[in-house]
């Protein structure tokens, strides 16, 4: 039944005109940054690497499909939980306002089974999402400006990334961004559980995602102690990627706090819908 | 069931053992002492009931009488505070699936996929209905709604009415054994109503379905269904068959007339009936036995009174008031 109701699920998806809205806006976001590197892209790099010309000489060519690559990665994820909230902030509340959720139970499925098919073609589309964005990022950037070496500008200095060592932190990064993701997946789908509309969980998600970036971003004493626990903290983490040496500790640490918010919100999830008196 | 006798003979006890077939009606819902509270409001207070399997049983209550909370407990959409319900000897609590896979239902009004046709709606709810319905199953419950010809068109383009007959199509599909409708005729047109009742008609007399109906159609309950029970204030009232609580044996019937103190002395003449109430200017109803409404025709006409309209008056409604305002 779990895999029966996770392929209506994906029906609903795919059907709904909301669900391509994610798509469609990647891919002109992505247009407008590989139009914009290519007019201007030379002196934004050179603006960047100017204070390093005094102690380092450059050669070749900067701007290339894995600097662009890089650049609309870091400009995306911080956007694209909206377009993934879109969709899956609708997927329980949207079945409420439509009135369907009476509908789906009143039938021999648990509502158990009902919320974690929900999750699981939430994930799906959060996938091919990034499947999309992974695409459109190195792909299209790498047949407009070719292939070269990675220079990543890090708190810490810059890092230069031989070409044959850049595509397996691409893979890990886009990895570890799903995840993240997915955990913006998840909590709109719990928000979703509470509201009888679909415009609440989507607010609500990017309301939360805000608020939580800003307290992670303050230097303030107070919240230092909450910041390791904020999911949005993590929600960088494959950037970590594109470090030299890779902080493995970091990245998994982070893997496990995205995780551990993944399985708390499909509990809460799952404990407020199984308790729910269906009245719509 | 077998019953022991012991008879006394002059050489010994003898012991017969008698075969009994009884034939009980097998209860398919049995709810007792429900109750639910919405915070301080008591939606349902005490609602016992019982349909016996091939009922067509009429709910009927006033508006916030309890009666779709009654329902949605019945459907597990709502967990009950107090009392006990079971469906087909199972309790609901604990067989929640198995239960739900032997029953179709239609609750207020039947919501679909907007932008999904009418067949990926039914493709939908018929894969998770617990039973194996195949495209051709769907193409023909379409086909036996009339909606084969809008198969493919989306549901955001489809009538109140049209969506009621897909609603009727989901709750059917998976050929259920109890069929709960809430309010079926709501926001229908005269013909969609009839359609509606000639199709609970058919699905009783035809496959000898158990059906719950809730409706306010008094009209419709009065002709479709065999036993009912009125819920008001969140308790239930009564509890019956619908033709020994309203003594069918007795019809209300309403004359409209030229003359109405002359057609008053003749029906209490020639009938020797007492109970005449006159309604308007033209109108009386009378309170007559079934078999002597032909005499009561004769007489009039005897009398050159000038019939213009004779009706049996729906008697469910008059006892539907009753009750409520007792």
């Amino acid at each position: 039944m779990l895999l029966k109701n996770t392929y209506n699920e994906f029906i609903k998806i795919v059907a709904k005109p909301r669900s391509y809205l994610g798509f469609g806006a990647l891919t002109l976001l992505i247009a407008i940054i590989i139009f914009a590197m290519k007019a201007d892209g030379e002196t934004i790099v050179s603006f960047i690497t100017a204070s390093f010309e005094q102690t380092l000489s450059f050669n070749g060519k900067l701007v290339n499909g894995n600097l662009i690559a890089f650049i609309i990665l870091q400009m995306l994820v911080v956007h694209i939980p909206l377009l993934v909230a879109l969709v899956t902030g609708d997927l329980i509340s949207g079945e409420a306002a439509m009135g369907t959720v009476r509908m789906l139970a009143t039938k021999p499925i648990s509502r158990t089974q009902i919320v974690l098919s929900k999750f699981i073609a939430g994930a799906i589309y959060t996938l091919l999402l990034t499947v999309w964005l992974g695409f459109l990022s190195l792909f299209v950037s790498h047949l407009v400006f070719g292939a070269g070496d990675l220079i990543v500008l890090n708190s810490d200095g810059l890092v230069i990334l031989q070409e044959a060592d850049i595509l397996w932190r691409f893979g890990l990064g886009f990895c570890v961004a799903f995840l993240s993701l997915l955990t913006v997946a998840t909590l709109s789908i719990c928000l979703s559980a509470f509201a009888e509309n679909s415009v609440g969980p989507i607010v609500s998600t990017m309301a939360i995602i805000i608020l939580f970036t800003i307290i992670g971003s303050l230097d303030v004493t107070v919240f230092d102690t909450i910041k390791p626990y904020l999911f949005t903290t993590h929600m960088a983490s494959w950037r970590s990627f594109f470090e030299d040496p890779v902080p493995y500790d970091s990245i998994i640490q982070s893997i496990v706090v995205l995780l551990v918010h993944i399985v708390v919100l499909i509990g809460i999830t799952l404990y407020k819908f199984n308790k729910k008196d269906i009245t719509s | 069931m077998f019953v022991n006798i012991y008879v006394n003979h002059p050489f010994g006890t003898i012991h017969v053992l008698i075969c009994l077939i009884i034939m009980e009606k097998q209860a398919i819902i049995k709810i007792e002492h429900l109750a639910k509270k919405f915070g301080s409001f008591e939606a349902v207070k005490d609602v016992s009931f019982t349909v016996n399997k091939g009922d067509v049983f009429g709910f009927l209550g006033p508006n916030g009488a309890g009666k779709s909370t009654t329902i949605r407990c019945l459907l597990s959409l709502i967990s009950p505070d107090k009392g006990t319900v079971e469906l087909f000897g199972q309790s609901l609590a604990k067989n929640r699936a198995d239960i739900l896979k032997n029953i179709g239902s239609i609750i207020e009004k039947p919501d679909f996929y907007k932008y999904l046709s009418a067949q990926k709606n039914l493709e939908i709810f018929a894969r998770i209905s617990g039973a194996n319905v195949s495209a051709k199953d769907i193409a023909e419950m379409l086909d036996f709604v009339g909606l084969g010809n809008r198969a493919k068109h989306k549901v955001k383009g489809f009538s109140h009415g049209m969506k009621q007959r897909l609603g009727i199509a989901q709750t059917l599909l998976h050929k259920p054994e109890l069929i709960i409708l809430d309010e079926p005729t709501t926001g229908l047109d005269p013909q969609g109503i009839v359609e509606i009742r000639n199709l609970i008609l058919r699905l009783k007399n035809e496959q000898n379905k158990t059906i719950l109906l809730s409706s306010h159609q008094l009209s419709e309950i009065e002709l479709i269904a065999n036993r009912m029970v009125i819920i008001n204030q969140g308790k239930s009232v009564v509890e019956g068959d619908v033709s020994s609580l309203l003594n069918s044996e007795e019809t209300l019937v309403r004359i409209e007339l030229n003359d109405v103190e002359k057609g008053k002395s003749v029906i209490r003449e020639k009938l020797n009936v007492s109970t005449i109430t006159q309604i308007s200017g033209n109108e009386l109803e009378v309170n007559i036995s079934k078999k002597r409404v032909p005499e009561l025709c004769k007489a009039l006409i005897d009398a050159d009174l000038a019939i213009h309209a004779i009706e049996p008056k729906r008697k469910l409604e008059d006892y539907f008031m009753k009750i409520i305002q007792a």
